[in-house]
């Protein structure tokens, strides 16, 4: 790989090759990596503080709705009954979404209407309010089994000393709505593990780039090669070394849940299916890392001190987790201008499409958002390393004595002369 | 257009011409804030050369040495190194010492060596054979196997310098490359740069201490205050100020006092002062006639000090002895 250009020098990639391969085959063998290991029991662990919001997102996710194909009269009185009922007890009785007003003797299949829906329907009412049917998945017909019950007594008028008996259809799988929702929580999960992993290993890309300022060998490596391959390679030896990780991790979480008899299979697919869905969890992954890599790359080469790392570091994290949130915040707004901001945004969109690839099987998008993703991380990496020559490299080592710090630069006037001691 | 190479503007040594030019820069500019770091800067090193690259701390030799490397580009003037115009595009026929040494912790000396050698696109392997080599040649054989960490500062110095050179560059560049040696490793540095020379690798060096230079230097470039007041061969700098003359009387007083020259001063027992114009022999007919009764008289040509202080001015002087002083006080 230390093949030269014509003009006598290393090509990016070749460049940013060597500096990757020292970086990793360094970070492999050191104590770092342990801790790195460890890393997903702090991720369970703030996991489990993120829980909260994810239940605030539940909250917020569209609740199934009660289809209805009856006879005009009984949509009527059952819409009715279902009204009054709803001013006395809320929300507890299922809002109703009219199917069909079905023609005296017309047949109706309400479980291929069940399949075929648009709306967000979790079972379909058919039959009369007398002798009402009720079709679905079982846990869902089973939970709504009562409610029906009351809305048919108070559509015939013989509640409360009479009430209606149910005939439950049962449907294999899911429905519409309990699909949407196991996919709302694996779209949840997939922000969760990406934000906290992303999170970690930025953290761990700028300590080693304090490491290498602290080295003093960056000046060798600027000198030597192109400063974008130097950030490229510490990129992506970083990213490589979360693979080593995850694949450490993943093997061990794989065996543990096959050893207790679980299987994917037995999970509702996210919309894009499990390969897929993997596929672009593991692509996302590398794109939220490598954008917010290269975003603290960049803080750590203009800034002097660790002390200003971490000064400037922390509103980028803190904007992060805001990102988080707006992420999380999009995945209950599906096809909203939210949803699209959430996409745009480089440092919410991976977030925000993971999400997206559980809840809507269409590619494309994901292919557009990738490509505009990794022409951020170019742009980034670009940025970066033009602000590191720009601001670190104006300098000899013998600094005056007066020479303020980046922060206390940018606090005060612009203009103030940055190279007393410059040499 | 101004173009490099067309033989106009850079005052230069005899012998530049007929060697070529391994560096080439006119009008080097960088402004850092509003602040000019280095102003203007001419310079010619001929192949083969070791040039010094001379002033004190803050003078604009790491910020010259920078631009002429492509870490930094100018704001104005021009560069040429090993004929491009692109330092970078040559990479893999430059070696640069930082002042500012470094090298990663863990690495084992060998693999350091190997590693700067990769980043000049020498594969890793040959790297490692080199380095190894290269150690054993240079009497760090023991620590071939130890981590970087594990060595003193001077000897992970002296790892550092040998991975500038592992990829045989056909010119290197150090800046302050004695400063944090003793004695005896910087004799052994200035023998390295001699036998560099001698292979015909051009070496640039910076310093600010003026011995070095005066020892080891073909040609000088003095800068102080981002200027370069003078760069030439050594001996052009020397001749910039007349030789001192130095006498010792057995008369303390007489009529041949009027043959001195006005900036003559009386030190001690001996007189001191710059050879007039018209030579030494009407002074001392002047003086023997004026029975000065003449003991001793010698005609010193200028140190290289003498020439700094003329060419840089007695602040720049000043502020070069200030520089050697704290370092010695470290």
């Amino acid at each position: 790989m230390t093949t030269q250009t014509n003009g006598g020098r290393l090509s990016t990639l070749s460049a940013a090759y060597i500096i990757a391969r020292r970086d990793f085959v360094a970070s492999l063998f050191s104590r770092s990596f342990i801790f790195f290991l460890l890393g997903p029991l702090f991720t369970l662990l703030v996991g489990g503080l993120a829980g909260g919001i994810g239940a605030r997102v539940q909250q917020n996710v569209e609740k199934p709705k009660l289809g209805i194909a009856m006879s005009e009269f009984d949509v009527l009185a059952m819409t009715r009954a279902r009204h009054e009922l709803a001013g006395r007890l809320g929300n507890a009785v299922p809002e109703l979404v009219e199917v069909r007003r079905l023609k005296p003797g017309e047949s109706f299949d309400p479980a291929a209407a069940l399949a075929g829906s648009k709306d967000n329907l979790g079972a379909i009412v058919s039959g009369t309010p007398a002798a009402p049917v009720l079709t679905g998945p079982a846990e869902r017909i089973e939970a709504w089994q009562g409610e029906i019950e009351l809305i048919a007594a108070e559509a015939v008028g013989t509640g409360p000393e009479h009430y209606p008996t149910v005939t439950l259809g049962k449907i294999a799988g899911t429905s519409t709505a309990d699909t949407r929702q196991s996919r709302v929580l694996t779209a949840q999960a997939g922000q969760v593990l990406l934000f906290l992993l992303t999170m970690l290993l930025a953290g761990m890309v700028l300590s080693n780039l304090v490491e290498e300022k602290g080295n003093k060998i960056i000046e060798v490596l600027a000198a030597a090669i192109p400063l974008d391959a130097v950030f490229l390679g510490k990129l992506f030896a970083m990213l490589a070394l979360s693979w080593v990780g995850l694949s450490v991790w993943g093997g061990i979480i794989g065996v543990v849940w096959q050893g207790s008899g679980h299987s994917l299979a037995n999970y509702p697919a996210p919309a894009v299916g499990w390969p897929m869905f993997i596929a672009l969890g593991v692509i996302y992954f590398s794109l939220a890392y490598l954008l917010l890599g290269a975003l603290f790359l960049t803080i750590g080469s203009i800034a002097s001190t660790i002390r200003e790392v971490q000064m400037l570091s922390m509103p980028i994290s803190l904007l992060q987790i805001i990102n988080f949130f707006f992420a999380s915040y999009a995945i209950s707004k599906p096809g909203s201008a939210i949803e699209l901001a959430a996409m745009i945004v480089p440092f919410s969109s991976p977030l925000t499409m993971i999400a997206r690839a559980a809840q809507d099987p269409a590619l494309w998008p994901q292919a557009v958002v990738i490509a505009w993703q990794v022409l951020c991380v170019a742009l980034l990496v670009r940025i970066g390393a033009r602000l590191f020559r720009s601001r670190v490299m104006q300098s000899g080592p013998a600094r005056g004595p007066g020479r303020p710090g980046l922060v206390r630069r940018l606090l005060t006037q612009k203009n103030e002369p940055a190279l007393q001691g410059e040499q | 257009m101004m173009k490099l190479g067309d033989g106009a503007g850079v005052s230069n040594a005899g012998g530049a011409a007929a060697r070529g030019l391994a560096i080439e820069a006119r009008g080097l500019v960088k402004r850092f804030d509003g602040f000019t770091a280095v102003d203007g800067v001419d310079l010619a090193v001929p192949e083969g050369a070791i040039y010094g690259v001379l002033g004190p701390n803050g003078a604009g030799k790491t910020t010259t040495l920078r631009m002429l490397l492509g870490i930094i580009d100018p704001d104005a003037g021009l560069r040429r190194v090993l004929g491009h115009e692109r330092p970078q595009e040559m990479a893999h026929t430059i070696g640069y010492l930082p002042e500012e040494r470094g090298l990663y912790p863990a690495m084992k000396a060998y693999d350091a060596i190997a590693f700067l050698g990769a980043l000049r696109g020498l594969p890793l392997a040959e790297g490692r054979k080199r380095g190894k080599a290269l150690l054993e040649e240079h009497g760090l054989g023991y620590a071939i196997d130890r981590q970087i960490r594990q060595l003193s500062k001077g000897m992970a110095q002296q790892v550092q310098l040998l991975g500038t050179l592992v990829h045989e560059p056909r010119l290197v560049v150090f800046d302050e490359p004695f400063s944090g040696l003793d004695a005896l490793n910087q004799g052994k540095l200035e023998r390295m740069i001699r036998g560099l020379a001698a292979k015909g690798t051009t070496v640039i060096f910076s310093t600010h201490v003026i011995a070095h230079a005066e020892r080891l230097c073909d040609e000088v470039a003095i800068i102080a205050g981002g200027k370069v007041p003078f760069a030439g061969p050594v001996d052009v700098a020397r001749d910039r100020i007349r030789p001192q003359v130095r006498l010792e009387t057995r008369a303390s007083d007489g009529a041949w006092r009027r043959a001195l020259p006005a900036d003559a001063r009386h030190e001690g027992a001996f007189w001191y002062f710059s050879l007039p114009d018209s030579g030494i022999e009407p002074l001392l007919r002047a003086l023997i006639e004026g029975e000065a009764g003449i003991l001793s008289l010698s005609i010193e040509r200028a140190g290289l000090h003498d020439a700094f202080v003329a060419i840089a001015g007695e602040a720049a002087a000043r502020a070069l002895e200030e520089n050697v002083a704290e370092e010695q006080g470290r």
